[in-house]
């Protein structure tokens, strides 16, 4: 039965006040009622036995409602924090990329860094949107639309960096293949410059399909506020004006809709483009991250010049992203009311067991890594290994300056994820938000691991240099996380962060095929029907 | 547009887009859709929060064209992405790298799978809205609120007069005879 009726919520809402989902009772086997382990039984993907009106009902009560105060008091650090990072990204550009820590040596650090962090966390989203409706993943449509918004962000984040250090800013047009009086065209033979399409290319597909999912969730937003505003004469007034609240929403929601009237004609057309979509995005993900790489694979560097480098780097941007999912996630689970209904023990299982198979995949690929530099013969790359990375100076003289940022790097990233073995871990929110916190942690030092410690000491001793980060470094980016949380918190105040119509899809009363009792409870484990 | 035959008025003289039923369930509305279908309508449509399964079929709906034009233009902005990387590399700036031909075809290709895949994104978001007619946003059944639940949790069979044997008294009989309910005329 309902946890709460849904005239409750209603109530609630009129009353001002937000409704709190009453605990249900955790049983031990089952948790949330989602942890069966029989594979023959298909655990509920929503809990509470939620009709569709309540799934509408919960999801724009996340819109229409005012949130905790937590959210202003978030909201207001996010901003100070994107504030900071916008001021230093200005002082850069004034002053010119000596305000951060690169030398000679090392050219790249934490920008390079920085951008390949963000990026690999975009990448989550595409998976969970794209890959996992390929695959028929039913419980992707918990986290798909939150999931792809974070992409979004951080692609956001992650296209200031190659922008901003290039050093000469006024020569950043050159990049864009457009006809100018200089007679200059772009060198499509470099890696940057795939770089700046293959990263233009996935924001605008992301973009493209966040969108379209929308738009029906937009058009229910819109109904809702039609509705309201002609239900009653007067209503919440936009501060200052005599404007009604549910005006302003059914404008602005009604404009972004497009019109959309849930037709099924239209269906028809928007199902297949939204499968077209997740199919080129797929082999996107796999590209633009191979992409990426190339930043690296394609030179001569030793401990970048290896051919490991497209699936190592697109395996660990799924793993690090899927942890950024579940750090955004748990927290907003606890803070919004009946969140742990849509997005149940069985979904953070699931994600969970994904980080583990990335998370080994990943810690294969560093296994690899190292034993074909070793393998290879050339002294090189195997001493990139031991001297730059593996050993300690107090082991070996001879050893690594960064060594605590390898280790770090292993620690996070191979080891704490092994706990997902254990049922108890992987089913246990706060064991996966810390292992989560670590994994994205680790991610950061795979990628400054990568990168500085190949660059500071190369071919030649006599070019040897060390990195240390400025304030400015560090503090752009803690800024971009600034960024990134304002931009979030903003989606899940004013846009549909749930996919309405493809959870009501998935519910047990969804198929057509049920037995004419009128009462829509169908058999979700029915043998397939001729019409499939 | 043009309608064959009589146009019809509601009583209080507004000219009529259609007749609009709601249905309880999902199932009752594929199985009214397949009534409706093998009955000979053609102007009318079924419309639900999500897509149900298998209405595509019980309509009697052709397949959509859109992921053949999706993949036409993806290929075509494919080609055209390689073409261009040629010529800029060969004339338009010509570069040689590590000793390798100006027009060296390896190098192409990352960009111009991204240029393929941007053309494909934009012809899926473009084509589902101009084979979907949209942005269409005023439209008569927006104007009834009974419709506007459509969205929440409502499914709604609505018959429109622009289909050459509609008769609102046949399209009400008929969609009484499929479980419908608060069925209403829809003015234009």
């Amino acid at each position: 039965m309902s946890a709460i009726h849904p005239d409750e919520i209603n109530a609630g809402r009129l009353a001002g006040v937000l409704p709190v989902d009453r605990p249900q009772p955790l049983d031990a086997r089952t948790g949330d009622g989602t942890l069966l382990d029989d594979p023959a039984v298909r655990p509920p993907l929503v809990t509470g036995n939620r009709s569709f009106h309540d799934i509408t009902n919960i999801v724009c009560g996340y819109v229409e409602n005012k949130p905790g105060g937590w959210w202003y008091a978030l909201f207001g650090l996010a901003n100070m924090l994107a504030g900071l990072g916008t001021a230093m990204i200005i002082y850069l550009l004034i002053t010119g990329v000596g305000v951060w820590g690169l030398n000679n040596q090392v050219g790249w650090a934490w920008d390079i860094t920085n951008f390949v962090f963000w990026i690999g966390i975009g990448h989550a989203g595409t998976l969970i949107s794209a890959i996992l409706c390929l695959l028929k993943q039913k419980w992707r449509t918990s986290i798909n639309r939150a999931a792809e918004a974070m992409t979004i962000f951080a692609v956001i984040c992650a296209g200031t960096f190659p922008g901003i250090h290039v050093g000469r800013m006024w020569f950043i047009w050159m990049v864009f293949p457009i006809p100018n009086a200089n007679a200059i065209w772009p060198n499509f033979k470099s890696p940057l410059l795939w770089d700046v399409f293959a990263v233009s290319t996935y924001f605008t597909v992301s973009a493209l399909f966040w969108f379209m999912g929308m738009i029906p969730d937009l058009a229910t937003l819109r109904d809702r506020a039609t509705l309201r505003l002609k239900a009653s004469p007067s209503g919440p007034v936009l501060p200052l004006t005599n404007i009604r609240v549910d005006a302003v929403r059914a404008y602005i929601y009604g404009f972004f809709s497009l019109g959309w009237r849930f037709s099924s004609r239209h269906w028809q057309n928007y199902e297949k483009a939204y499968l077209v979509l997740a199919g080129i995005s797929t082999p996107l993900v796999i590209s633009v991250h191979s992409i990426v790489s190339f930043d690296f694979a394609t030179s001569v560097v030793p401990g970048w010049h290896t051919t490991i480098f497209p699936p190592y780097f697109v395996a660990g941007a799924i793993f690090g992203g899927f942890a950024m999912v579940l750090f955004l996630l748990i927290p907003a689970r606890e803070l919004y009311p009946n969140m742990k209904e849509l997005i149940t023990l069985r979904h953070l299982e699931n994600m969970a067991k994904i980080i583990l198979v990335t998370g080994s995949m990943v810690g294969f690929a560093y296994a690899m890594e190292f034993f074909i530099a070793w393998y290879s013969g050339n002294k090189y790359e195997a001493d990139v290994f031991l001297y730059n990375r593996l050993l300690p100076p107090f082991i070996d003289p001879r050893g690594a300056p960064y060594w605590w940022a390898y280790w770090a790097m292993i620690f996070c990233n191979v080891i704490s994820p092994q706990v997902f073995w254990s049922r108890a871990f992987r089913t246990s929110p706060i064991a996966i938000f810390a292992v989560a916190t670590l994994v994205t942690i680790g991610m950061w030092f795979e990628r400054f691991v990568i990168i500085v410690t190949s660059l500071h000491r190369a071919f030649l001793p006599g070019e040897w240099g060390m990195f240390f980060p400025t304030a400015v470094d560090i503090l752009t980016f803690v800024g971009t996380f600034g960024i990134f949380l304002t931009l979030f918190l903003l989606f899940m105040k004013f846009l549909p962060a749930f996919a309405m119509s493809e959870i009501k899809n998935v519910l047990p009363q969804a198929s057509p095929h049920d037995h004419g009792d009128g009462h829509g409870h169908a058999d979700a484990n029915a043998p397939d029907h001729k019409h499939h | 547009m043009a309608k064959q035959g009589k146009i019809y008025k509601t009583p209080s003289g507004e000219v009529v887009y259609g007749v609009m039923a709601e249905f309880a369930t999902p199932g009752d509305t594929f199985r009214a859709a397949e009534k409706l279908r093998d009955a000979g309508y053609k102007n009318w449509d079924v419309y639900a929060p999500f897509p149900i399964h298998g209405i595509d079929e019980a309509m009697g709906l052709k397949p959509s064209k859109l992921p053949l034009l999706a993949g036409v233009i993806g290929l075509a902005g494919a080609a055209i992405g390689f073409f261009f990387q040629w010529w800029v590399s060969t004339y338009g700036y010509t570069t040689i790298v590590q000793g390798k031909p100006a027009g060296a075809w390896e190098a192409f290709v990352p960009v111009t799978f991204e240029i393929g895949v941007l053309f494909t994104a934009f012809t899926c978001i473009l084509g589902m809205m101009a084979f979907n007619a949209l942005p269409m946003w005023y439209h008569p059944l927006l104007k009834k609120d009974r419709f506007l639940r459509v969205s929440d949790d409502r499914f709604v069979i609505c018959v429109e007069s622009r289909d050459p044997g509609f008769d609102p008294e046949k399209a009400r009989k008929m969609l009484e005879s499929v479980k419908g309910y608060n069925i209403d005329l829809v003015q234009d």
